[in-house]
């Protein structure tokens, strides 16, 4: 049996809830950090961080999902929508680290979204992924038909502005951010479907 | 011209960490490390209820970007920074210029205890008991010429020590500058202790400029040349985002960041659940800095 075969012999054999709860446990790990001390004198600023770095870690993980079968015939669909919900899970709590504990009062929060463009950026993306969490059920799936595909397709806007949000935050030029920006569009580039060849007789 | 200063931000403007000159100043930097760490629990309370933030704080959560961008990266890389032998050289419009050993500045200067406020332009804040001296003393050490308008300064650029100047976050190295007065306001400093300690490598080893009214990267870490000049001189953040960050670059909650409000910044130290305090004018030091700004705009000269 090939390494492939073996992979996706696994991966049928893993339930989603186990890859559910595997990746919701950072969420609590970091906040117990975050409170005792363990990530720094400044914690809301750690957690915030950490938050959205899995979130936009999770985005691109969904991204590779469908290239992986692609390419390596690796199969991991059934765990697409998965990734895309606990994606939406940390984006959700680190629009609450920031709301909540940075910047604390609803006034600032508007004025935040409205005058500064990354923060009106990122809240955009999270917008975004309002629907595709409300739709990632099979009943949704069912109901929308080809058009859930459609919908799922704003994931590529969504990553996007993550990615724009997060090279935007940082002070000055930075490798990081650039580095995540460059997965994405490759991840993306990859979808671009070619325009087949005419054929000539 | 040492002391003009007096401490506010304790009821007891020496402390027992002060008593204690900063061990360079005792010995000179070749015995520095031999000394005995005095360092004890500060409970001092403040009238304006502040404390100075713990050691722990102030030396792990830095920005130096020569050592990487994260605000951890400099504690756990700059130990590879070597500030013995260092050497300041001054030049310019002064009457004495030359490379000026750290351990004769140390000799000449009169180290005294300096508690601050420190606001990051990034919108947290700590209070950091420094030790140092006058930035003023040793301009006039060097001598001071009639023609000079700006103070300039660089920080080390050590490729071999330094992991964060592989990738040009910055035009490197480092450099910022002060109009002359300033420069010469008693609140400026140079700073070569913390907590009566020697100022570790993170926070700007061996000396760095403090100048507590204004936003914390004006503050530039382990200074290798001071230039007194007639221009305006170039500096890093201002080169890199001008419209975000401007020569002046004072505390100011009226003031916003490109990105940001300055209205609030939130004081370390204080755990998750620290609720915001309002930014002070000039972060708080608007009795002692105000004047030297008079008549100007302070939206245009950000």
């Amino acid at each position: 049996m090939s390494i492939v075969d073996r992979i996706n012999k696994t991966a049928r054999r893993i339930p989603t809830w186990v890859v559910y709860l595997l990746y919701i446990l950072p969420a609590p790990y970091f906040f117990y950090l975050a409170l005792t001390g363990g990530l720094g004198p400044n914690p809301v600023k750690a957690l915030e961080q950490e938050y959205g770095g899995i979130a936009l870690q999770l985005l691109i993980i969904g991204l590779c999902i469908t290239p992986m079968r692609r390419f390596f015939g690796i199969n991991l669909i059934k765990f697409r929508r998965t990734i895309g919900v606990l994606a939406f899970t940390y984006v959700t709590f680190h629009l609450l680290v920031w709301a909540v504990l940075d910047v604390q009062t609803a006034d600032r929060v508007i004025a935040d979204i409205i005058k500064r463009p990354y923060v009106t950026i990122g809240m955009a993306g999270f917008v975004m992924l309002v629907p595709l969490a409300m739709t990632s059920n099979n009943w949704s799936l069912r109901k929308l038909g080809p058009k859930w595909r459609q919908l799922h397709k704003l994931t590529y806007v969504a990553v996007i502005l993550g990615g724009v949000h997060y090279i935007w935050l940082v002070k000055g030029i930075q490798l990081e951010p650039l580095i995540y920006m460059a997965v994405i569009l490759g991840l993306l580039a990859v979808r671009v479907r070619r325009i087949p060849r005419t054929r000539t007789a | 011209m040492a002391l003009r200063w007096k401490n506010t931000l304790t009821e007891r403007d020496v402390t027992d960490e002060a008593a204690f000159l900063n061990r360079r100043q005792v010995m000179g930097g070749a015995l520095a490390g031999v000394g005995l760490a005095t360092f004890g629990g500060r409970a001092t309370a403040a009238p304006d209820r502040l404390k100075p933030n713990s050691y722990k704080d102030i030396t792990q959560y830095n920005n130096y970007y020569e050592f990487g961008t994260g605000r951890g990266d400099p504690a756990r890389n700059a130990h590879a920074l070597t500030t013995v032998p260092w050497t300041v050289k001054i030049d310019g419009l002064v009457d004495k210029p030359g490379d000026y050993a750290f351990e004769d500045i140390m000799k000449a200067m009169t180290i005294e205890e300096r508690i601050y406020r420190l606001r990051c332009v990034e919108r947290w804040s700590m209070v950091v008991p420094w030790n140092g001296f006058e930035l003023a003393d040793l301009l006039n050490m060097a001598g001071v010429r009639s023609g000079a308008k700006y103070v300039a300064f660089e920080t080390a650029l050590r490729p071999d020590e330094m992991p964060g100047v592989r990738f040009p976050v910055l035009d490197w190295p480092y450099v910022e500058g002060l109009r002359l007065d300033e420069a010469m306001h008693p609140l400026s400093i140079m700073a070569t202790g913390i907590y009566g300690k020697d100022i570790p490598n993170q926070n700007g080893a061996p000396l760095r400029l403090v100048v507590p009214w204004k936003y914390g990267f004006k503050s530039i870490k382990s200074v290798v040349r001071i230039t007194l000049t007639d221009k305006e001189p170039p500096t890093s953040w201002n080169k890199a985002l001008g419209h975000e960050y401007g020569f002046y670059s004072n505390v100011n909650p009226e003031v916003d960041h490109a990105r940001w409000s300055q209205a609030t910044e939130i004081r370390l130290g204080g755990g998750l659940f620290t609720k915001r305090t309002p930014t002070l004018m000039f972060n708080g030091y608007e009795k002692e800095v105000a004047s030297l700004y008079a008549g100007m705009d302070l939206r245009v000269n950000f």
